[in-house]
């Protein structure tokens, strides 16, 4: 209760404040000179710094191309750069700051909890925001932040896919839901028993939880045979998974089984060994060996003297995204930039992206690998 | 309820109990002979499965029979594992037999934090592949769905170290001389005995077990790294504790016990709650007897 008070509080604050602004300088917004101010926002100092700054460094080399280009719509582009220490309750007062400013568009924020927060004060102000990072799922599918883009998936896509794999590629309708109790493994194995729930015709056989590094998952496998499930979508880590995949093997059980990126390792081959033969794990689209990623990367080397940290290629690319939707917009009006957002590709590092209604970004997420030879192989 | 899915749940614990065994009987002797928790026991499984890895993947290119290699790579984990377990107790224990009890429990913990990590380091902290070379047997081959080679040859190997481990304590000499000092140290060095030589044989013997047991267990799971004894060890631990510390029958009857608590549990119920189950029936035991379901009281014979 509190907490929406203190955002009410803040919000009419905001609003006072911007409306000055307007009357202040109503005849100077019309005419739209000087630079294009874009804030940068996330966690540029604390234990998530690391998370935080790549964002900022990326977003300093796509301003400073932009600009030796002569700008967007002629006009230069300036950062205004701003912590929030990835702590929701920062994260108000740094939007706050940002509207202040007067900002165009908000490249940020980096995590999840924090973008939240900021996110309905810079919608009450119509100010666009796109994060490289923040992944919780209803962000873009609750539907309430219309002025929300990022380009990363969200948590759920490789439940998505997964599901969508087992029930429309492989048509298969009795499928079993296994997990490690980890909070990663747990977290996609719930998004896909719900998917899974929602699908007409399928029934979830079994879904349970293993405890892991156990020596021995025999009973699970006995009732995993017991439910007659014709697949099963594991959330969890290889060592487990190869445990698994090798008893359901040993005891020549037809079950296909389909895992997460944290299956998608090599190891995980090695490890299980033929065993590993015909197991579906989705994993991240790989295109950190495109000639845009490969180029960005040597940006960062030449101006910081070392390889980019966490998000740096999703920055890069949302930084892209920002400045080619006010390019193409013609203008910086909300309406216009959100339009063109969704309306146009552009190419980026993480290949040729634009987002979905919900802010989404197309063409960035996962895609379904296979083992076959001994090599995890992409599924068309 | 379907007899097939409760037969597969029967045999399943039967396995799974008979991997704790393996392991519980080193817990066991070792605490009958000195009352000391050996924590390190587990790394001593974990060096075991090592070893034989290394000795599998050296003999593997002289393109010997399968079966050879095992019993070899067996034989050497084993000698291997006994000079680690030999001399960890010349180091760890040993001074520290006049100290309270818990000096050396936690002299205990630290040689298994010791070991863990010299094998991260000396070796890797990845997973690595374990070939399964115990033979197969063809008659299981039509039972596959209810039991595999290795599981049975982890089932007979547990009864026959067991009966092993019996005959030894109750009818050697040196049996005699490991029950004489667990009762009574003083008395026992007074009559004649050289309890260092007995205190070291019991660590040699345990350490055996538990190479043996890393050997079989390994090619049964067919991945090690430098954590599975940790994990391991404490299962196997709970199911001495079970049992009744210090009793060999006791070790196995906990192993068992706990291996179809987690089976029927997970068949049946779920296996969110797995180890819950396994504590629950823990402390339901311990209520009713403190010492476990074979354990004896301090008086009488501890091995």
């Amino acid at each position: 209760m509190k907490k929406s008070l203190r955002g009410a509080l803040m919000i009419a604050v905001i609003f006072l404040i911007a409306g000055a602004f307007v009357f202040a300088g109503g005849s100077q917004e019309g005419e739209a000179k000087g630079p294009i101010k874009i804030g940068v926002a996330g966690a540029h100092s604390g234990d998530l710094a690391s998370y935080g700054l790549p964002t900022v460094n990326a977003a300093e080399l796509v301003a400073e191309n932009a600009n030796e280009k002569g700008g967007v719509l002629g006009r230069e582009i300036e950062l205004v750069i701003e912590d929030d220490q990835c702590k929701p309750e920062v994260a108000a007062n740094t939007a706050a700051k940002l509207v202040g400013e007067e900002v165009v568009f908000v490249l940020g924020h980096i995590c999840s909890g924090a973008t939240k927060a900021a996110l309905g004060i810079y919608k009450d102000s119509g100010i666009p925001v796109m994060s490289p990072s923040a992944t919780n799922p209803p962000l873009t599918q609750s539907g309430e932040y219309p002025n929300f883009f990022r380009t990363i998936a969200s948590d759920d896509a490789q439940a998505r896919l997964q599901v969508d794999f087992a029930v429309d590629n492989l048509g298969l309708s009795k499928i079993a839901v296994l997990h490690d109790k980890g909070d990663y493994g747990k977290g996609l194995a719930e998004f896909a028993k719900q998917f899974l729930e929602e699908e007409s015709g399928v029934e979830v056989v079994l879904y349970e939880g293993i405890t892991p590094g156990a020596v021995d998952y025999s009973a699970v496998i006995n009732k995993l045979g017991n439910s007659d499930a014709e697949a099963v979508i594991y959330g969890g880590y290889h060592p487990e998974a190869s445990k698994l995949i090798q008893q359901i093997k040993k005891k020549n059980m037809d079950i296909t089984f389909i895992s997460d990126d944290g299956v998608k390792d090599e190891t995980f081959i090695k490890v299980a060994g033929d065993f590993a033969e015909g197991v579906y794990a989705t994993g991240p689209i790989d295109t950190s060996k495109s000639p845009m990623a490969q180029q960005a990367i040597q940006e960062h080397q030449e101006a910081y003297g070392e390889d980019p940290g966490p998000f740096y290629l999703n920055a890069y690319a949302a930084a892209q995204a920002i400045l080619n939707g006010i390019e193409q917009a013609g203008s910086t009006d909300y309406d216009a930039v959100t339009t063109a957002l969704r309306n146009n590709f552009v190419e980026t590092p993480l290949g040729e992206i634009s987002f979905d209604e919900k802010g989404d970004a197309i063409g960035v997420g996962f895609s379904m690998f296979q083992v076959q030879d001994g090599k995890y192989v992409e599924v068309k | 309820m379907d007899l097939t899915y409760f037969f597969e749940l029967l045999l399943g614990g039967l396995t799974r109990g008979s991997i704790y065994a393996l392991l519980a009987l080193g817990y066991t002797m070792v605490y009958g002979i000195i009352q000391l928790i050996n924590f390190a026991h587990g790394e001593i499984y974990m060096i075991g499965a090592f070893t034989a890895l290394i000795v599998i993947g050296v003999l593997t290119f002289t393109g010997m029979n399968g079966i050879a290699i095992i019993l070899i790579a067996i034989v050497v984990a084993m000698v291997f594992s006994t000079g680690y377990g030999f001399t960890m107790e010349k180091l760890a224990y040993k001074p520290l037999r006049r100290a309270p009890r818990l000096s050396a429990l936690i002299s205990a913990i630290g040689m298994s934090m010791f070991l863990q990590n010299y094998v991260l380091l000396a070796q890797t902290p990845d997973f690595l592949p374990f070939p399964n070379l115990l033979p197969k047997i063809a008659r299981l081959e039509q039972a596959e769905s209810l039991m595999n080679s290795s599981q049975f040859t982890i089932l007979v190997t547990t009864a026959g170290v067991m009966i092993i481990l019996t005959f030894l304590i109750k009818f050697t000499k040196i049996g005699k001389a490991m029950r004489a000092t667990s009762q009574d140290k003083t008395m026992a060095m007074l009559s004649g005995i050289n309890i260092n030589k007995v205190i070291s044989f019991t660590f040699v013997v345990g350490s055996a077990t538990a190479a043996l047991g890393g050997v079989l267990i390994s090619s049964h799971t067919g991945q090690i790294n430098y954590y599975i004894g940790f994990i391991a060890g404490i299962k196997a631990f709970v199911a001495a504790v079970l049992g009744g510390i210090g009793s060999i029958p006791g070790a196995v009857l906990g192993s068992l016990v706990l291996g179809w608590t987690e089976s029927f549990g997970t068949g049946y119920i779920s296996s969110d709650y797995e180890d819950v189950f396994a504590f629950i029936f823990l402390i339901a035991i311990l209520i009713f007897k403190p010492s476990g379901i074979l354990g004896k009281t301090s008086a009488g014979d501890k091995v």
